[in-house]
């Protein structure tokens, strides 16, 4: 199944080649032209009839996680994180090092030990350890390398009432839509993007935007979804199983109002459900491409995914669904030249 | 030249939020056709005016946005709540009215909380006078954005207002466009969108136009209110000329040929070192190869409050620096 296969690859950001070669596999007999720039992004080409806007569907490939940076001599691993991971959800996690995916756990003081007023604050990283089960240094070295990349180790397992629980949903969720609406569309011209190293900082979206000079942009997102009971509306930024999620604003992008509106009158029109991404928090490859060259327009539509970047980020696929009806709805009216 | 209290009243009021700034976009667009040879509107919504010459490209920004507050949540009894577009005091929002496009007012208070320390915009709320959510759906969407509602007064010397920033840069920028008769440079004048929420439209316009100079026309700061931290800017000590902000620190060359036109033109004029903010100079500067920058503040009071306070004196004075540079033949 193709969202498994996408979320149990290793693709932290700046390593993202298991995730490229999934999708270059995917995709490569659905497109008219396809290639890898220099810094791994995908650019994909569908040709369809000619239409007055340009038309680019982005979805990040790459993951956060972490990376070696010291074996010490008892070869216990040291490390860093790679785009944003609440250090909380670290400790006692499995995890998976290097290509070869060497696996390790991370550990720390057990709580016997620890003192009172310790239990009342997480763990710093610098307290936290990867035990990959050697006795030395040597030992550890033969397995892993200061500059490994690191993954949690973590199923896709569908449970309960149509959800899944994967890590990584931010965002194979947007790849796999891509690579779904790549797949099954027909005749309608768009660009079919995957990009590099948002986690770190909207690395690949800039080059990109740089080298299709896309008029519209759809950005496809896994997102924050925190929809415990008790919590003011106003302050859940989007609820599971009420559909995909248009973002208003975030840190880098004021989504351009006229394509938004646009997007819920379809999605209205079409009796699909949508909701508002309510948080302004974060930012996505929006931010780069909608001011890259003379600037465009572009709109965010998300998958929302409780526990986002951990092992265990959760989503339903009753929201895929949705969105992927509403990608292939915008996507026909995109052909009738109403966007 | 006398000050035209008509034209700066009328941009301070006109509504335009960044990423909705298509009233005020209208506006100026009013104000400056027939002045200019050439005007269009990007993709962002940058109102790109071109005043022909044969000398060096020059781009003139002046950001035209706003300020303001973006709808989240309707709650049941019709509550709205909020995000803030750019920057935004909870202190200062406090108890405030404000006004969407579409004229609704409300009003901005705070759920109960017992230390003032506490306020912060994700407890406070607008009351626009609806019973439930239905009623306030049928005003506003989710999206919307609001602004402070207008208020505006003036004397002899000063401007009280909200949204000097920047429609008084706006407003040097027009009266330069309506006072330069026969331009020696190709002006392009940018009013562009979205400063406040991080300089998006001056980036792109810049690339756009491709300028051999900038200019920005912004607001700045001032050190001279009760025990203000030390900031060698006051009200009616003239234009201030930018050495740097935390965005740009203005092309060596430029900052002293304006001063030489200052002197040369007894316009009064202050140098100025602003150890914080940014403003479009900051991303005209970066532009492909690069773009020789510089800047025209306006000394201004209480900067992203109510009641911004600026001298007409220093604006007039301004626009009097913008157009003899403009008017210049100018070598780096």
């Amino acid at each position: 199944m193709l969202l498994k296969k996408l979320t149990e690859a290793s693709g932290v950001s700046g390593n993202e080649k298991e995730v490229r070669n999934i999708i270059l596999d995917e995709i490569q007999d659905f497109v008219d032209d396809i290639k890898v720039d220099r810094l791994g992004n995908i650019i994909a080409y569908k040709k369809g009839k000619d239409n007055p806007k340009k038309l680019m569907i982005t979805a990040h490939m790459d993951e956060v996680g972490l990376m070696i940076t010291d074996i010490d001599d008892m070869g216990l691993l040291k490390f860093t994180t790679v785009g944003g991971i609440d250090k909380r959800i670290l400790v006692s996690k499995p995890v998976l090092i290097g290509d070869n995916k060497v696996l390790g756990v991370i550990g720390a003081k057990p709580i016997h030990l620890q003192k009172r007023e310790e239990w009342q604050n997480a763990l710093e990283i610098e307290q936290l350890y990867i035990d990959i089960g050697v006795n030395n240094k040597t030992e550890g070295e033969k397995l892993v390398s200061i500059g490994d990349y690191v993954i949690f180790n973590s199923q896709y397992v569908e449970f309960g009432d149509k959800l899944v629980k994967a890590k990584a949903l931010d965002n194979r969720v947007g790849c796999s839509l891509l690579i779904e609406l790549i797949k099954e569309i027909e005749d309608i011209g768009f660009y079919g993007v995957f990009t590099v190293m948002e986690e770190v900082g909207l690395v690949g979206a800039g080059p990109v935007a740089y080298t299709v000079e896309p008029d519209l942009s759809i950005i496809l997102e896994g997102t924050l979804c925190y929809d415990i009971p008790k919590l003011d509306s106003h302050l859940i930024p989007t609820h599971l199983n009420k559909g995909p999620a248009i973002s208003l604003m975030d840190r880098t992008t004021l989504f351009d109002m006229e394509f938004r509106k646009r997007i819920t009158k379809i999605a209205e029109e079409n009796h699909i459900p949508y909701q508002y991404r309510k948080s302004s928090m974060g930012g996505n490859d929006s931010g780069k491409i909608h001011t890259t060259k003379e600037g465009s327009v572009t709109a965010t539509i998300s998958v929302p995914c409780r526990n986002i970047h951990s092992p265990t980020s959760v989503m339903s696929k009753q929201d895929y669904e949705n969105t992927y009806k509403l990608l292939k709805t915008i996507l026909l009216e995109y052909e009738k030249g109403e966007l | 030249m006398k000050f035209n209290s008509q034209l700066m009243e009328e941009l301070v009021t006109t509504y335009g939020p960044s990423g909705n700034e298509d009233n005020i976009r209208i506006y100026i667009k009013e104000q400056i056709e027939g002045y200019v040879d050439k005007i269009e509107v990007d993709s962002l919504g940058n109102l790109i005016a071109r005043k022909k010459g044969n000398g060096k490209k020059i781009m003139i920004a002046a950001h035209m946005d706003q300020i303001g507050l973006m709808i989240t949540d309707i709650d049941k009894d019709g509550f709205l709540r909020f995000t803030n577009v750019g920057g935004i005091s909870p202190y200062i929002l406090m108890s405030q009215k404000v006004i969407f496009e579409n004229g609704r007012v409300g009003v901005v208070y705070v759920e109960p909380i017992e230390d003032i320390s506490k306020l912060k915009l994700s407890n406070m709320f607008i009351d626009i006078g609806v019973n439930n959510k239905e009623e306030a759906e049928n005003l506003v969407n989710i999206g919307d954005i609001c602004i402070y509602k207008p208020d505006y007064s003036e004397n002899d010397n000063v401007i009280h207002t909200r949204y000097l920033d920047d429609r008084v840069g706006c407003y040097v920028a027009i009266e330069a466009i309506k006072g330069i008769k026969n331009p020696k440079n190709d002006l392009y004048f940018v009013f562009t969108v979205q400063e406040e929420v991080g300089l998006r439209g001056a980036k792109t316009s810049a690339f756009k136009v491709e300028p051999d100079i900038g200019i920005a026309i912004d607001v700045t700061g001032s050190g001279d209110t009760p025990k203000a931290k030390t900031f060698a800017v006051g009200l009616n000590k003239g234009t201030a000329i930018k050495i740097k902000d935390n965005s740009i620190i203005t092309h060596p060359k430029l900052r002293e040929h304006m001063v030489n036109i200052a002197r040369n033109n007894d316009i009064p004029y202050q140098m100025e070192v602003l150890e914080y903010g940014g403003t479009d100079s900051g991303a005209i500067h970066l532009t492909k190869e690069g773009v020789p920058t510089g800047a025209i503040s306006i000394p201004t009071r209480y900067v992203h409050s109510t009641i911004e306070t600026a001298s007409k004196k220093d604006i007039l004075d301004s626009v009097k620096l913008l157009i003899k540079l403009l008017e210049s033949d100018i070598q780096l």
